[in-house]
């Protein structure tokens, strides 16, 4: 008999099979299903009866709270992921593997400690807390908190998509550019956005994705007051326990609606530029 | 000309008194009040007529709400399941004295409950009084005393019925919770996460939790349940008061001060009446009898030395529930 390494796709037929058909069967049971349940609940009343539920004051407050939380802590954590990438990729310096590791934190800590880590920081026992209720400013069971939180658990989704790409790309052309007299601002827009855009944008879309859907870490610094801390994902929860069922489920097929939108946007991404991603996207 | 401007000036001074200002109060109450807030929110805010009243509410476990008081939820208004959950907010935050429970008629209560168990239909392992819930195979779903102001009051109400049952004594009380929360499959951190765990979930023979939880759980799938009166129970009172320090930071000290005061008028407890809360209002109480079946209940004051006392010895670090509760055991 002779011995030798089989190629992958040279596997007997039926092992293909089996591991194509475990493939598609977790992902129908664990992820197709549920999905398709909550759409179902969701109209299970017919389209005005969704509708209702999406319009009530309550529900569009928490919309806008989600939003507004996304729409802040995106941007921020855009122009951070940017900063903290090029440093990295870009430069030498002590403490960068530190820096590396300290943006993944977000990743690897629990977010009910992440929220909790914002009460000890602003509660009223906390270090600033009584400070800032003196000035009557707001942040813990606020708005400002519910940003905090969100941008805390996004923050490695935009550095950590680019920072492997960035690294992977070397700092040849932007020496290149330099030598050449572009200003710093100059190389940035010309040489590096152009190498990095597709790697930007995945970590965008993800960042968005997660903060729209953010729980446990919202959850610790809301303060769960309807129609005025509620984001999207706790008003679902406050509407099950309100026995308001086809309400919750509104509210869920909404946010999974706005997560498959996400997704639909990246892939049609993928589809119109697979030859410019392939180009650039080498990771 | 000039007549036109003054015209305007006394127009614009009227307008001026009569505007009434924008006052929002944050309510911080317990888990099940969702719907009986949003129904006295909305009827407070059409009497009152010295300012435009919101009111935001936030439910939550009664612990965890008072916790997040102490953290710095800027409540205007308190409505706990017990007085021991308000006590923490003025202990561990000073923003109420400690007496607050005598600022208000009737122990800071408006409204009372007590503890019954609910079946499901046609009561198929028979369930009639606390002996039975510790039958062989019996499920009960109780939320966590921990937590939730509910599931301490039914386990003050299952000690309190196992005490005076005749032969009864302290021993064979704790004996009784003992076994009680052997047969505790889940315990959920608020009142309305058991009752979700009980109806939706499928979970459990009977679900052992406040009287107006069971009986909106009863209107909710009508034919489905039925709420089960052991023969005797406890007085849960649930108090409400005024945080001071928050109401004078945010100005709003009237409008909270008549809200409270609202909750004992005869149109609030017609509210609290018809989502299931006992009216303190003996006339109202009466018109809702049926619906509040009268049994024997022992009292926090009378047969536990008072909120202080029965925190400390049955719930507090290494209390008795600490002894006598091992999960999954």
């Amino acid at each position: 008999m002779s011995k030798r390494f089989l190629n992958p796709t040279e596997d007997p037929l039926w092992l293909r099979l089996l591991l194509g058909a475990v493939a598609v069967g977790f992902i129908a049971v664990l992820l197709l299903l549920p999905l398709a349940l909550v759409f179902k609940e969701a109209f299970a009343n017919g389209v005005s009866a969704f509708w209702t539920a999406i319009v009530e004051p309550d529900a569009l407050a928490a919309v806008k709270l989600s939003l507004i939380a996304a729409a802040i802590a995106v941007p921020f954590n855009t122009v951070f992921g940017i900063a903290a990438a090029w440093a990295v990729a870009k430069y030498d310096f002590p403490g960068k593997t530190v820096l590396v590791t300290l943006i993944d934190l977000p990743f690897s800590v629990s977010p009910v400690v992440a929220g909790l880590i914002y009460v000890l920081v602003f509660g009223m026992q906390g270090w600033f807390g009584p400070w800032l209720i003196d000035h009557d400013i707001h942040i813990l069971f606020a708005v400002p908190g519910i940003v905090l939180a969100t941008i805390f658990v996004t923050f490695p989704f935009v550095a950590r998509e680019l920072i492997p790409l960035m690294v992977d790309q070397g700092r040849d052309e932007e020496e290149a550019a330099a030598t050449l007299g572009a200003t710093g601002l100059q190389t940035f827009l010309r040489v590096t956005l152009p190498n990095i855009k597709w790697g930007l944008l995945y970590g965008i879309l993800l960042c968005n994705a997660r903060a729209l859907g953010e729980f446990g870490a919202v959850s610790v610094v809301s303060g769960h007051i309807r129609g005025v801390t509620n984001t999207m994902p706790l008003h679902v929860q406050l509407l099950y326990d309100n026995y308001d069922y086809a309400g919750a489920f509104a509210v869920a097929a909404l946010l999974a609606m706005l997560a498959l939108l996400t997704l639909v946007l990246k892939s049609l991404l993928e589809w119109r530029y697979a030859d410019e991603l392939a180009a650039s996207h080498r990771h | 000309m000039k007549r036109l401007l003054s015209l305007l000036a006394a127009a614009g001074i009227l307008a001026g008194t009569a505007a009434q200002a924008d006052v929002t109060l944050l309510n911080v109450s317990y888990d099940p009040t969702r719907e009986l807030y949003a129904d006295l929110g909305k009827a407070f805010a059409a009497e009152y007529k010295a300012d435009k009243v919101t009111l935001n509410t936030s439910n939550g476990g009664s612990g965890a709400q008072a916790r997040a008081v102490i953290d710095g939820l800027q409540a205007d208004v308190l409505t706990l399941a017990l007085a021991a959950d308000i006590d923490a907010v003025s202990k561990n935050a000073g923003l109420l004295p400690a007496d607050w429970q005598k600022r208000l008629p009737e122990n800071s209560t408006p409204y009372t409950s007590t503890i019954v168990f609910l079946v499901r239909k046609g009561n198929p392992w028979h369930i009639k009084d606390w002996n039975d819930l510790v039958k062989p195979g019996i499920q009960v779903v109780t939320p966590n005393p921990k937590t939730s102001g509910g599931a301490r009051w039914a386990y003050l109400a299952a000690w309190a019925s196992a005490e005076k049952a005749p032969g009864g004594n302290a021993e064979k009380a704790k004996a009784f919770v003992a076994n009680l929360y052997k047969h505790v499959p889940v315990l959920d951190t608020g009142a309305r996460g058991s009752t979700v765990t009980f109806t939706k979930r499928g979970i459990g023979d009977v679900l052992l939790d406040w009287e107006n939880e069971a009986q909106l759980a009863q209107k909710e799938s009508p034919g489905q349940y039925e709420v089960v009166y052991p023969t005797r129970s406890i007085q849960a009172e649930p108090p409400v008061a005024v945080v001071d320090k928050n109401v004078d930071r945010h100005k709003s000290r009237a409008a909270a001060e008549a809200f409270v005061k609202y909750l004992y008028t005869p149109a609030a407890q017609e509210i609290e009446a018809k989502n299931f809360y006992r009216p303190r209002n003996p006339e109202i109480l009466a018109k809702y009898r049926s619906q509040f079946p009268n049994i024997p209940l022992a009292t926090i004051d009378g047969d536990f030395g008072g909120w202080a006392k029965a925190q400390a010895t049955h719930f507090g670090d290494g209390g008795v529930f600490d002894q006598i509760y091992q999960p999954g055991k």
